[in-house]
């Protein structure tokens, strides 16, 4: 299931819509709106998608998820909109008979999201500032530092 | 003529979420980029960075476009 979203992420359901007896192992991953970044203090994040493409470039990920992982089902829903601080903006679910195809597929997942499906988000800051978060368009690299919420960094996202 | 969708900071920088431009089927990406900075200067510090879709799907310079496409333009994604 391939959804984008301005309604808050049931993830409890999402979760159980992976389940299934033929998988030993379920993975869930949520990305948070993380308050702080490179010290500056974030209030909201508003996320823009173009759905359809969106749409379009999740279900590739979702194949080439299953052309290396032997995965049972996959789940992924993107939140569109203005998110307040600890809001899920992403979820991404994904169950394979072992764990270690769970944890790996969902990592790929995760990290393609990132790199090529079309949603943008723009920080709004404490200060009443607002700033796009584009990697590489202002000549700050694509780092963690530049997104306040941090899917590529799962620990701290999460914990 | 061509309608161009725009999203995120390209949206924001054009003023409006499409525009539309003269066009000749089988001109090119590059050509689409130019065509975009000459009629909205404001989008010209996001043409390096500028990714296009054409019918959903990432799109290289060379790709050609015709009036019928559905064409976007936008930043790099920072979704997630």
């Amino acid at each position: 299931m391939i959804l984008l979203t301005s309604a808050p992420i049931d993830y409890h359901a999402l979760t159980e819509s992976v389940r299934s007896p033929a998988s030993g192992a379920v993975v869930l991953f949520l990305g948070t709106v993380r308050e702080l970044t490179a010290g500056r203090r974030t209030v909201a994040l508003d996320y823009e998608g173009y759905p359809q493409m969106a749409e379009a470039e999740l279900a590739k990920l979702e194949s080439q998820a299953r052309s290396r992982w032997p995965i049972d089902r996959v789940a992924i829903v993107h939140r569109l909109g203005r998110l307040e601080l600890g809001e899920i903006s992403v979820a991404i679910a994904v169950s394979s008979p072992h764990r270690k195809q769970a944890f790996e597929a969902g990592q790929f997942l995760i990290d393609e999201l990132k790199v090529s499906v079309p949603i943008w988000k723009q920080e709004n800051w404490d200060d009443g500032t607002t700033e796009w978060v584009h990697p590489g368009n202002d000549g700050t690299p694509a780092t963690e530092s530049t997104a306040s919420n941090d899917s590529t960094d799962s620990t701290k996202t999460t914990e | 003529m061509l309608q161009v969708k725009l999203f995120a900071q390209a949206r924001q920088l054009a003023g409006s979420t499409q525009i539309e431009l003269p066009w000749s089927d089988g001109q090119n990406v590059s050509r689409l980029k130019t065509e975009l900075g000459q009629r909205c200067p404001a989008l010209v510090p996001l043409i390096p960075s500028l990714l296009v879709a054409i019918n959903n799907v990432y799109a290289a310079n060379e790709a050609e476009i015709r009036c019928s496409d559905e064409v976007a333009c936008f930043p790099p994604v920072s979704g997630g």
